[in-house]
């Protein structure tokens, strides 16, 4: 491979636009171009790291001064099989084109991110779950097999079968042991495009965890959105949407249901505004003073507990209702803190980070919350319990601050035995990473690290924080 | 970390420790073992900058080195003769992934070697100066100027000199180099803002450092190299095109480059 660098150099972003990264970006067809590209890295000394969309909330797909994988060019859905629902992918290819393609004849994947603008090789490498963890894991349990290219430039074939080690450690491996470049998964079969919901108000976070976990077992979905503004006896308000798919027969016109004409969410706002102009509108009330008025107005709506259905898309992708949302937090962007907790210590930990957000002037604007299941994955987040995410607004003046109180997060959730999520988290250090994830598993990592990347070209700057 | 150590120019506390949210900017320093680059270099780490210092004297450069990391900042130095041009691409690669990035580049490298009265000629010193003071900072800035270009960010800063802005009978190698230095830094930002970078030159006047003895005659308005690296971290924030420091010189060259030749050419300065 030979090509100016120089004219490569790209200031690259994470998804909430709050840290940059420069980076030499090199656009990446076919395998072959990644062996390349790790010969290439061999020879000038520099560090490799794969990125797709690059939408993780953090520095996963980040690796400044060194060279980054544009695997968006890898998106072909290579095999389609409408009779068992196995689907052959690319790394590159996204959620979105997935979806799209498995819908039509009665599938869906069965698990999805809150952004359908992910990438495969995205979701395998941070091992994403969705509001069905619960029930079914993460994407990695419906993974049957992937191949991988290793810095070595060999081709590794990983299934549970095959490969085993390997293939519990690179699903959620952060892609610190080799670039995803085929990926093969089983979709599920559903009955119609419609899911129904139940969506009713929890007053405080006891109700809030209790419901989650009591209505969990009858629904195949549930997610909770927690205001985070609310303090005393309503600390933890919120509402809950629980969803079960359709059974057979539920729907009396599935074909029409699952067509992709009605699976799209809608380009206009109560059919006037544009949403793609959205975001300028939402800017202003992104402070303090003008979240805590929206979140107070979307308690009062809770308030009607009702049930209704709703697309397939329109209940998994909420994140892509408004395009670029994220912009409206203004120029420094945003982070998000997610926490993983067990059922037992969950509610008073999150009381304690929700006040101490309080005290620190800092609420988070939005808070969502999910119910979990352990999984064997090697790096796994999950757990027996709950996880929070809170998304922050950044600005040049607080980034000091809410380090330090993310930090104040990061141990009160491993003084209680809770577990972070990679893709998430942007300020959890090396020492924080140790006590979570414990000198075995890491010993385990550094050990497969050596035998994937004998000379450590698999680097991003996620992993120089974590395990330098 | 020394306790008792009292950091030169010292008046803030330590920058706090690197996290995403709380980045270092990066910065390189090409010229940075004394005099201006020094001072540069404290003024930017206590900015909260990652440094990347280079100088041909590794033992000074490993000093300044140690002083900045000994309260709290974070400077490596490397070795570096700026004539080394086909050196630069892989050193500029090696720094750029050591710092994790680039945002900053300062070209403060220079040589002064007068010939030593005004009918001497001498081309050997005459071309050490432009290969020093004006090909190495294109050896150095051409790439840069291509990743910032592609980026779509950054900042260029050219250690010029009022002595680019005219020819005179004292230094004709000098001013020579510094007026080419000087047009092409003007070249770069004519093509780079377009693309959000941004080149300041600074056109310093006399500078109270080693260069100053190289100067045959008086020196008026002198100033101290520290006060020159804080007009020069004013006009960065600002993100100007071209200081003079000190800023009285600005009047002082206006008057000079307006000077008719019919008077230059009987001048002895």
């Amino acid at each position: 491979m030979s090509l100016n660098l120089n004219t490569t150099f790209t200031q690259l972003e994470n998804f909430g636009h709050s840290f940059q990264a420069p980076s030499y970006r090199i656009p990446i067809q076919r395998p072959e171009d990644i062996y390349g590209a790790f010969q290439f890295a061999k020879k000038l000394g520099l560090k490799v790291t794969a990125r797709g969309t690059g939408i993780s909330y953090n520095d996963v797909s980040l690796n400044g001064g060194g060279i980054v994988l544009d695997m968006r060019g890898m998106n072909q859905i290579a095999e389609w099989d409408p009779a068992t629902g196995v689907v052959r992918c690319e790394p590159g290819v996204t959620l979105e084109q997935l979806w799209q393609r498995v819908e039509p004849d009665g599938w869906w994947p069965p698990v999805v991110s809150g952004t359908m603008k992910t990438t495969l090789g995205g979701c395998l490498a941070v091992n994403i779950h969705g509001k069905n963890n619960f029930q079914v894991g993460p994407i990695g349990e419906h993974v049957i097999e992937f191949t991988a290219m290793l810095p070595t430039g060999a081709l590794i074939i990983c299934s549970p079968k095959k490969n085993a080690d390997l293939f519990y450690a690179m699903i959620g491996g952060l892609g610190m042991l080799g670039v995803f470049t085929s990926i093969t998964l089983q979709m599920k079969r559903i009955f119609s495009g419609l899911v129904a919901v139940d969506a009713w108000p929890v007053p405080n976070l006891s109700r809030h965890l209790s419901d989650l976990r009591e209505h969990a077992p009858s629904h195949d979905y549930i997610v909770g959105w927690l205001d985070a503004f609310a303090s005393g006896n309503s600390l933890g308000r919120g509402q809950i949407h629980a969803a079960r798919q359709l059974n057979e027969g539920e729907d009396p016109n599935p074909k029409k249901t699952e067509d992709l004409a009605n699976q799209h969410l809608p380009d206009r706002f109560f059919g006037v505004v544009p949403k793609s102009v959205l975001h300028y509108f939402m800017k202003p009330m992104m402070n303090n003073v003008g979240m805590r008025f929206v979140n107070i107005g979307r308690y009062l709506l809770a308030l009607r507990a009702h049930t209704f259905r709703q697309s397939y898309d329109e209940f998994h992708f909420l994140l892509d209702y408004v395009p670029d949302w994220e912009r409206s937090f203004g120029r420094g962007g945003l982070i998000q803190h997610q926490s993983f907790l067990p059922e037992e210590t969950a509610g008073d930990a999150w009381r304690e980070m929700i006040r101490l957000s309080h005290h620190f002037g800092l609420p988070s604007f939005l808070g969502v919350t999910k119910r979990h299941r352990p999984d064997q994955f090697l790096l796994t987040h999950s757990l027996n319990g709950f996880s929070l995410a809170l998304d922050f607004k950044v600005t040049d003046t607080n980034r000091a601050k809410l380090s330090a109180m993310l930090q104040e997060f990061d141990r009160i959730v491993l003084d209680v035995g809770g577990r972070f999520y990679f893709a998430k988290n942007s300020e959890t250090n090396a020492e924080s990473t140790r006590k979570f994830l414990g000198d075995e598993t890491i010993a385990k990592l550094k050990k497969l690290k050596k035998r994937c990347d004998p000379n450590g070209l698999l680097e991003s700057d996620l992993y120089r924080r974590i395990f330098s | 970390m020394s306790e008792s150590f009292t950091p030169i120019g010292s008046t803030q506390g330590k920058p706090a420790p690197a996290t995403p949210l709380n980045p270092r900017r990066r910065g390189l320093i090409i010229g940075a073992s004394t005099g201006l680059g020094a001072e540069l270099a404290h003024k930017l780490a206590r900015e909260g900058y990652a440094l990347a210092l280079l100088a041909r004297s590794k033992e000074k450069l490993d000093a300044l080195c140690y002083e900045i990391n000994s309260y709290g900042g974070d400077a490596h130095s490397y070795e570096h003769n700026v004539t080394d041009y086909d050196e630069v691409p892989s050193l500029l690669l090696k720094i750029v992934a050591n710092l994790g990035g680039l945002d900053t580049v300062i070209y403060v490298a220079s040589i002064n070697q007068p010939p030593g009265g005004i009918d001497k000629y001498n081309f050997a010193s005459d071309r050490q100066m432009v290969e020093v003071n004006l090909i190495g900072a294109m050896a150095w800035l051409t790439p840069i100027a291509e990743m910032f270009q592609s980026a779509k960010a950054g900042q260029i800063v050219g250690i010029s000199s009022v002595a680019g802005d005219r020819g005179r009978v004292g230094n004709p190698g000098y001013n020579t180099s510094k007026a080419g230095l000087t047009t092409y830094l003007e070249a770069l930002r004519n093509r780079l803002t377009r693309h959000g970078v941004n080149v300041l030159t600074v056109k310093p006047g006399f500078m109270k450092t080693e260069m100053l003895k190289a100067a045959p005659g008086p020196t008026p308005f002198a100033i101290e190299p520290s006060v020159a690296a804080d007009h020069i971290l004013k006009a960065m924030k600002k993100r100007k095109q071209v200081i003079y420091a000190a800023p009285i010189w600005r009047w002082i060259m206006l008057a000079i480059q307006h000077t008719p030749s019919f008077v230059f050419r009987k001048l002895s300065f």
